[in-house]
């Protein structure tokens, strides 16, 4: 991925077969994909359940920086952070 | 001791039939048929309680999962209880009705098998013409729906050189992750070996032409690269641990750490037949055996890596060393690495030919080591 494909008009969203779970044995959300799963904390599931498709990156990002009362900047690092794993791990789509 | 933490995994041998015998088949040599098989309600049961006890992958597996004429019933049952459904086929076996019923009820992903990028030498490997042509469509299958794929190739002697081109060959078939195994050797590699292992100088050239494709392939596949043992410095952190993270549930209910436990002697291990899924994992004196590190011996006791590689494999150190609690002989540091590279001198070759296809019957095993 170049950083021209993850502008804040890209609409990621998580590809098919990777989904987002409740475990109710371990008390926490897991993200499942082919052979892998990783543990998310709060802020994953609340970058994660916004990643819909529809929504662009800026707009995930305005209103995490809302929701959180935080430094926008340090919040759309911390999205692209997450995002761009993702996407070098075959979980998300642009 | 820390409380044992839940199960991620769990590998369900639905059977041991399978039309295909590629020689390195990591079932064991002698194999229960059909009629030893747990049934439709046995195994559903077990999907639920691997549910309930936290399992997220239900790996359906085989033999060829697609040889148990419930694979649909039971495929639905695991996603309806909330299990991650991974299909591992050879593609063999699957008709395009039964695909696209296995993805109506919330089949997750596909793992499908190659034996080669080469058709001929592929349904060579194999035993099965016209198998390599079968991958091909469930192959796109698959790519239609957009559901995941990953592909998996073992690696030896005959098809080393083509390695990094099955990686290519994956990438054209629209998959999202390859296994690049190299061949580790048990059950049926382990009786192959001779006829499997290749050079040193054949490994190492396969092994970085397939990482070089790397970077070559990022954000397109992923490579999982399974290194050849019998060349390496330390030993893989076999399953992750034994009994840490995964366990198999054999075509008859016994639930195992991996797929060759039962090859070591005097471990019990119990069955999913007759006691709860939950209480195999956890208390069966089998996995208890080698959890954790408390059971090692110098020099795993005193190393570093224990908690990286725990040790290597047990079933590996039963069969070089003799012993399952010893070191696994892989590791350099091991007082018997010398017999790797021994066995490595002796078995390591470019001549292909001569192996034994795996079959049902049973086979009398003539000591390998």
């Amino acid at each position: 991925m170049t950083e021209d494909d993850f502008t804040g008009e890209a609409r990621p969203y998580l590809l098919r077969g990777v989904r987002l779970k409740h475990d109710q044995v371990r008390k926490c959300w897991v993200l499942l994909a082919p052979e892998r799963f990783l543990r998310l904390n709060g802020i994953s599931v609340d970058i994660l359940q916004r990643c819909d498709g529809a929504a662009p990156l800026a707009r995930i990002v305005d209103e995490l920086t809302q929701k959180y009362q935080a430094d926008r900047a340090v919040v759309e690092r911390d999205v692209r952070a997450l995002l761009a794993g993702l996407y070098d791990k075959r979980m998300l789509g642009l | 001791m820390k409380p044992l933490p839940p199960p991620t995994g769990m590998l369900a041998e639905l059977t041991y039939r399978c039309p295909l015998s590629c020689p390195y088949c990591s079932n064991p040599l002698e194999m229960a048929g059909r009629d030893a098989e747990m049934s439709t309600q046995e195994w559903k049961r077990i999907f639920s309680q691997a549910a309930e006890i936290g399992v997220l992958h239900a790996h359906l597996s085989g033999g060829e999962p697609a040889s148990r004429r419930d694979l649909l019933e039971l495929t639905a049952h695991a996603a309806q209880v909330g299990l991650y459904t991974n299909l591992i086929t050879s593609g063999v076996g699957l008709t395009k009705k039964l695909f696209d019923d296995l993805v109506a009820v919330g089949l997750d992903h596909v793992q499908l098998s190659i034996q080669d990028a080469e058709p001929e030498s592929a349904d060579a490997i194999g035993g099965y013409r016209g198998g390599f042509a079968k991958k091909l469509e469930v192959a796109n299958w698959v790519a239609e729906t957009g559901m995941p794929l990953t592909v998996n190739a073992v690696i030896h002697r005959i098809n080393i050189s083509r390695a990094a081109e099955m990686v290519d060959f994956a990438v054209k078939l629209g998959a999202r992750r390859i296994e690049i195994a190299h061949t580790q050797y048990y059950g049926w590699a382990l009786r192959n070996r001779a006829h499997l292992m290749p050079t040193r100088a054949q490994s190492e050239k396969a092994y970085a032409e397939v990482e070089a494709r790397r970077e070559l392939y990022k954000g397109r596949i992923v490579i999982d690269h399974v290194a050849p043992d019998y060349h390496a410095k330390y030993p893989k952190a076999c399953m992750s641990g034994w009994g840490r993270l995964t366990f198999n549930v054999t075509p008859t209910g016994k639930v195992l750490p991996c797929h060759a436990a039962e090859t070591i002697p005097n471990l019990e291990f119990w069955n999913a037949r007759e006691k709860s899924l939950g209480d195999c994992w956890a208390d069966s004196p089998g996995f208890n055996a080698f959890r954790g590190t408390d059971w090692m011996k110098e020099p795993c006791r005193s190393c570093e890596r224990k908690n990286e590689d725990f040790g290597g494999c047990r079933c590996q150190a039963l069969a070089l060393a003799g012993d399952a609690a010893a070191t696994d002989p892989i590791c350099s540091k091991s007082p018997l690495h010398h017999l790797i590279g021994e066995i490595a001198a002796r078995e390591s070759s470019d001549e292909v030919g001569g192996f034994t296809p795996r079959r049902m019957a049973p086979v009398k095993v003539v000591g390998d080591v």
